[in-house]
């Protein structure tokens, strides 16, 4: 990788509610590369993903991305983030949702039923998005983050509650886009989606245990899958 | 800050109101009822009912508004949308001015339904131009917005931001001099009238519908102008890009 990283992070130490989530972390994510962010809840990947978007207070360390300080103005329209919760209007339609965003994005309205399209939400377009099931709402709101196209998507546990079928064309999907020379950062807290993934980061009480692809993390820890693995590290003997 | 971000801002809100009827009955009814109702609770004190009923045309949309504006924007911070909007290229000032122009427009309503039934079915007679309440009535409408949207950071759930209404409208509409004069009042209830936004909203009215139009009326409009501008820049204040 002789490119600059999509996103570089050094010492990055975060508190939350007298805790501290993150003490210290430091690491990278690369550009045309699907990134798994995974560990269990409460382990800091919200807080992370936050800070990386630049809406978390941080104590110190520094975050870039895009090879600008997170929060920078001018990466709002060239990073995309979906919160786990789906952050869509539930009293508007999903086209209406889309096209408020599209608006904001300076994209044409377009490009709302290629977002459409592309979390297979087609003839869902007129329905207002309250009545729509859980999995239906976050992908509105996955939708939205697919509009402008961004150079880094960072997406919260996109594909909870998902049947398999859809989750196996969100993360082709996921990987098209990463060809395309895209940077996406994808939290899970279900193992087995870190196959998936091109690299993987995990994380464990607010430190990386890990960060390597799926294939050297099994070389390194000798296990025989990626549960199994990240037992190993958690207890030590990685 | 852009017109195209401002617009589609108002846009998404009104498409949010029109999706939501029985609110927008409330908004537009509930006045025209209430006069209705202090029409005849005041049945043969027409005299009173005229002193009353006009400056109350003018204040029905800075309660509504109040109210409206504060859920509104509390829904966007508990439901996540804010958070996102804060990730996405949209200035605050689009946001707020968004919701403004918005809630400014349902207000022009709400005040021409409520001042079509006070001056026409009610025979509500007022010595000043009617459009003069109804503007004035707009002007508090963007009052309450502004005032609604400041307040609602305070409040973390829908239960709070309601009861917002009792704890920071009512004490206004008892010091403004509806109910009783400010002359009339202890010296510390008339201080504290003096700095309170809706007084000037009541003298403004009460002037108006007098037929006092002279510069004390544009000296009030001044006053709730700049007391909207104060409260949206506070409430921009309260909307954080980065929390904890």
């Amino acid at each position: 990788m002789n490119r600059a990283p999509a996103i570089r992070i050094a010492d990055l130490v975060v508190e939350r509610g007298g805790r501290n989530v993150l003490p210290g972390l430091s690491l990278d994510v690369h550009a045309g590369r699907v990134t798994g962010l995974l560990g269990p809840s409460g382990s800091g990947k919200t807080t992370l993903m936050r800070a990386i978007v630049g809406v978390q207070i941080v104590e110190s360390g520094s975050v870039e991305v895009l090879g600008l300080p997170a929060g920078t103005p001018e990466l709002r329209a060239r990073v995309a983030y979906v919160t786990q919760a789906p952050s869509v209007y539930l009293d508007l339609t999903v086209r209406e949702n889309l096209r408020y965003f599209a608006a904001l994005l300076r994209v044409p309205a377009e490009r709302v039923d290629a977002s459409v399209a592309a979390v297979d939400l087609q003839g869902h377009e007129g329905q207002v998005v309250r009545t729509l099931s859980g999995g239906e709402q976050s992908r509105v709101s996955l939708a939205a983050a697919l509009l402008n196209e961004p150079e880094l998507l960072v997406l919260d546990e996109p594909t909870v509650g998902l049947d398999p079928v859809l989750r196996r064309d969100l993360w082709s999907l996921f990987h098209e886009l990463a060809e395309g020379g895209r940077a996406l950062l994808v939290s899970s807290h279900v193992m087995d989606e870190a196959e998936r993934c091109d690299d993987l980061l995990l994380l464990r009480e607010g430190r990386i245990v890990a960060n390597e692809p799926p294939g050297s993390l099994l070389e390194r820890t000798g296990a025989r899958d990626l549960d199994e693995a990240f037992l190993k590290l958690a207890a030590g003997d990685g | 800050m852009t017109l195209r971000a401002t617009a589609a801002t108002s846009l998404r809100v009104l498409g949010q109101l029109r999706r939501d009827p029985r609110t927008l009955a409330l908004v537009f009814g509930v006045p025209s009822f209430l006069l209705i109702l202090f029409r005849y609770v005041f049945s043969g004190q027409e005299e009173t009912f005229n002193r009353i009923g006009g400056p109350l045309v003018g204040l029905f949309p800075f309660v509504s508004m109040f109210v409206v504006a504060s859920i509104t924007m509390l829904r966007e911070r508990t439901t996540g949308t804010l958070e996102r909007l804060m990730t996405m290229p949209l200035a605050r000032g689009d946001l707020l001015f968004g919701y403004g122009l918005a809630f400014a427009l349902v207000a022009a309503v709400q005040a021409s339904l409520t001042s079509a039934v006070a001056f026409g079915l009610l025979d509500l007679d007022v010595d000043g131009p009617i459009w003069l309440v109804v503007a004035l009535a707009i002007a508090n409408a963007v009052l309450g917005m502004a005032l609604g949207l400041f307040t609602s950071a305070f409040a973390q759930t829908e239960f709070q931001a309601v009861q917002f209404l009792p704890a920071f409208v009512l004490p206004q509409i008892l010091l403004c001099g509806l109910i009783v004069p400010r002359e009339a009042m202890a010296p510390v209830l008339e201080a504290v009238s003096v700095v309170l936004p809706l007084t000037w909203a009541y003298e403004a009215l009460s002037l108006a519908v007098a037929g006092e139009t002279d510069w004390r009326v544009a000296r009030d409009a001044g006053i709730i102008a700049g007391a909207s501008v104060v409260a949206l820049v506070l409430g921009a204040a309260t909307l954080r890009r980065r929390t904890p």
